[in-house]
């Protein structure tokens, strides 16, 4: 007879993984069901981090495109009464001389209105300025011209005018060559410009030649808003040198602002609405870690066979223990790997059909598959136990 | 070597081992047994009986509440669950009235599942698998799923499963039982062969009739071993003597306290 020492064998990771995925394979429709509510869970988590980041990638890649060089010089409030805080007509000329800086472009506002026809009365402005503009205005502004053309030298003498893409829409006007009725007379639209995220002002604009606005609209020659944009670099030098170099005067009422400051914040932060989403995908997977538990119970229920059956053949408790954790384990691994597959295609679709760069950061793959791992374990663990506490001689009762 | 100083040729010894359950059901009492290398016993009784506790018992899946027993020299009461396991693993295998075959799985690899816990590879396992149903005559139901086969079919692969890793003792409980008469004596059949090739069988039943056709008979009632036809056999000479002597005297029924035998 062998006397050989007695000491339980260990099961291979190998024999573990079959051991553990025996339970499942054999019911694939529980394993769908149950694996479906952490696999919404981590989809939802995946899918609001996937979009928010896509939408930051695009609000990057956008700013990339727009740069974050450009400032933006306009009159502040006057400190007293009487002060002239109009920017001088030098102003864009003295700042252009700046070091470092590469353009300047400027606007200057008119009061008069534009309409579509004489007929429609003058109050009804619909919310369009019109501004003198110069020519540099749209290279400084990186914008671009949705259809027709951009002032030059010879449309900027005559009745010409570029309307904003807002304007545009807000005028009815589809394509130039349309005429609009500005201060007493009609001017030929030649281009409408394409959306201009770093000066939405502009946008809302009927934009007038420099020299026609002062033939034709009575334009005074100050401009109101000075676009300049320098070299990297010399953004901070730049900054500190445009009051007195503006309006050499009345440095201190001068205003510079950074247009992409916004976006940049913009693209740092967080909406509350993702954080909300976030919220409820958690609840979603700690429904579904509940419901896997709740399928590792029955299961536990359904194979005390099995497991006497193991027992008998020489199964520790551990043993068993680490079938039933491993089991699900695999559950909520697969509902999480569904959920990531799931995730990613939302993100896909919606980043596919808004334009957006897709982009599922590594690091939410990974937390949202680790998040499952820590679920199914403890998901398991109490049946597990319980499994392994069972008497071994209830598989010698009969079935 | 052995603690207990049993004859290095004895598989089972149980000295005075009760059972009682939680809420005073008694199931054994005072309960001797040994099982010697090589051994064909019965230990038969009617339901009710203590058989199944015994059968717990010897197979290590339960422990006595008092007594002592012995399994292949080792002492159970002072074994670990894990010990015990092994101890399981090593020596002990079971085939069960309801067959307990995972389902789904080829025949190879339920045999190969009695291995599982045993610390040998796969590949290893599964040869040893295949070897173990050729020996009980299932070498074309290989990758049969339990579904497919009958229940007969299924009650030799578990008898495969369960000797497949050569244990020293091999307890069947009601082999039998779910099989019809013609299935169940193929089955008897291959016991004996298995038995001729030198391994310890135990099967229990509550059938007097498949009882009586074993060399050796032990016989439960109420918790007590009212007879066991060893003595025969050891002083009566060869097995086959001990059969047909014991028979007669020890029927169900008839003259139990008479032929009451203490081990």
């Amino acid at each position: 007879m062998r006397r050989t020492a007695l000491s339980p064998a260990r099961l291979s990771a190998r024999d573990v993984f079959h051991v553990g995925s025996a339970g499942l394979r054999g019911r694939p429709l529980r394993v769908v069901l149950s694996a479906l509510g952490i696999a919404l869970g981590i989809a939802t988590m995946i899918a609001v981090v996937g979009i928010s980041s896509s939408s930051k990638a695009q609000l990057i890649r956008e700013l990339d495109r727009l740069g974050t060089n450009m400032l933006v010089v306009t009159p502040g409030d006057a400190l007293f009464t009487g002060q002239d805080a109009r920017l001088p007509k030098e102003a864009p000329g003295m700042i252009g001389r700046i070091p470092g800086v590469e353009q300047v472009g400027a606007t200057g506002d008119i009061k008069q209105s534009v309409r579509r026809s004489e007929k429609i009365p003058e109050g009804d402005t619909g919310g369009i300025a019109v501004k003198a503009t110069t020519e540099e205005l749209l290279k400084t502004l990186r914008g671009s011209v949705r259809s027709g053309s951009w002032l030059n030298k010879a449309t900027g003498r005559y009745p010409s005018v570029v309307l904003g893409s807002v304007a545009a829409d807000r005028l009815g006007i589809t394509a130039p060559g349309q005429q609009v009725f500005i201060g007493g007379r009609y001017f030929t639209v030649t281009g409408i410009l394409d959306p201009l995220p770093l000066a939405p002002e502009i946008e809302r604009s009927a934009l007038v030649g420099w020299d026609a606005a002062e033939r034709l609209l009575g334009f005074d020659g100050h401009p109101t808003s000075v676009y300049e944009r320098s070299t990297d670099a010399a953004v901070a030098a730049v900054r500190d040198l445009v009051p007195r170099t503006a309006n050499p005067q009345n440095p201190q009422v001068v205003k510079v602002t950074d247009p992409s400051a916004a976006l940049q914040a913009k693209a740092a932060t967080d909406g509350a609405f993702t954080n909300l989403l976030l919220g409820l995908g958690g609840v979603a997977l700690l429904v579904g870690g509940v419901g896997v538990a709740n399928t590792m119970i029955i299961s536990v229920l359904e194979r005390r066979h099995e497991i006497g059956l193991r027992r008998s053949l020489g199964a520790t408790r551990g043993q068993i223990r680490i079938q039933f954790v491993t089991e699900s384990l695999m559950l909520s691994g697969l509902g999480g790997l569904a959920g990531i597959a799931l995730g990613s295609l939302a993100t896909f679709v919606y980043a596919t059909t808004g334009r957006l760069p897709w982009v599922v950061p590594p690091w939410a793959v990974s937390g949202g598959f680790g998040a499952t791992l820590i679920i199914g374990t403890v998901a398991g663990l109490y049946p597990a136990v319980r499994a392994a506490r069972l008497s071994p001689t209830l598989a010698l009762h009969a079935a | 070597m052995s603690s207990t100083g049993t004859a290095p040729n004895t598989v089972v010894e149980l000295v005075g081992v009760g059972k009682q359950y939680p809420g005073g059901v008694t199931a054994l009492r005072g309960v001797d047994l040994t099982i010697d290398d090589g051994e064909l016993l019965a230990i038969v009784g009617p339901s009710g009986s203590g058989k199944s506790t015994l059968l717990h018992i010897v197979g290590t899946l339960d422990r006595p509440s008092s007594g002592s027993v012995a399994i292949a020299g080792h002492d159970v009461a002072a074994l670990s669950d894990g010990r015990l396991s092994a101890l399981r693993a090593q020596h002990v295998g079971f085939v069960f009235q309801a067959f307990h075959l995972v389902p789904g799985i080829s025949a190879q690899d339920n045999v190969a599942e009695g291995l599982l816990y045993s610390g040998l590879p796969r590949a290893e396992r599964r040869r040893r698998a295949a070897a173990a149903l050729e020996r009980v005559g299932l070498a074309d139901r290989m990758d049969h799923k339990p579904h497919q086969l009958s229940g007969g079919q299924k009650q030799r692969v578990a008898i495969a499963r369960a000797v497949v890793g050569e244990p020293d003792l091999l307890l069947a409980d009601e082999p039998t039982g779910a099989l019809d008469s013609a299935s169940g004596e193929a089955v008897m059949e291959l016991l004996h062969d298995l038995n001729k090739e030198g391994a310890t069988i135990a099967v229990i039943t509550h059938d007097s009739e498949i009882a009586d056709r074993l060399p050796r008979q032990v016989r439960i009632r109420d918790g007590r071993v009212v007879a066991d036809t060893r003595q025969a056999r050891t002083s009566g000479g060869t097995g086959a003597d001990a059969r047909t002597d014991a028979a007669p005297d020890s029927a169900p029924g008839t003259g139990t306290d008479a032929g009451a035998v203490a081990v």
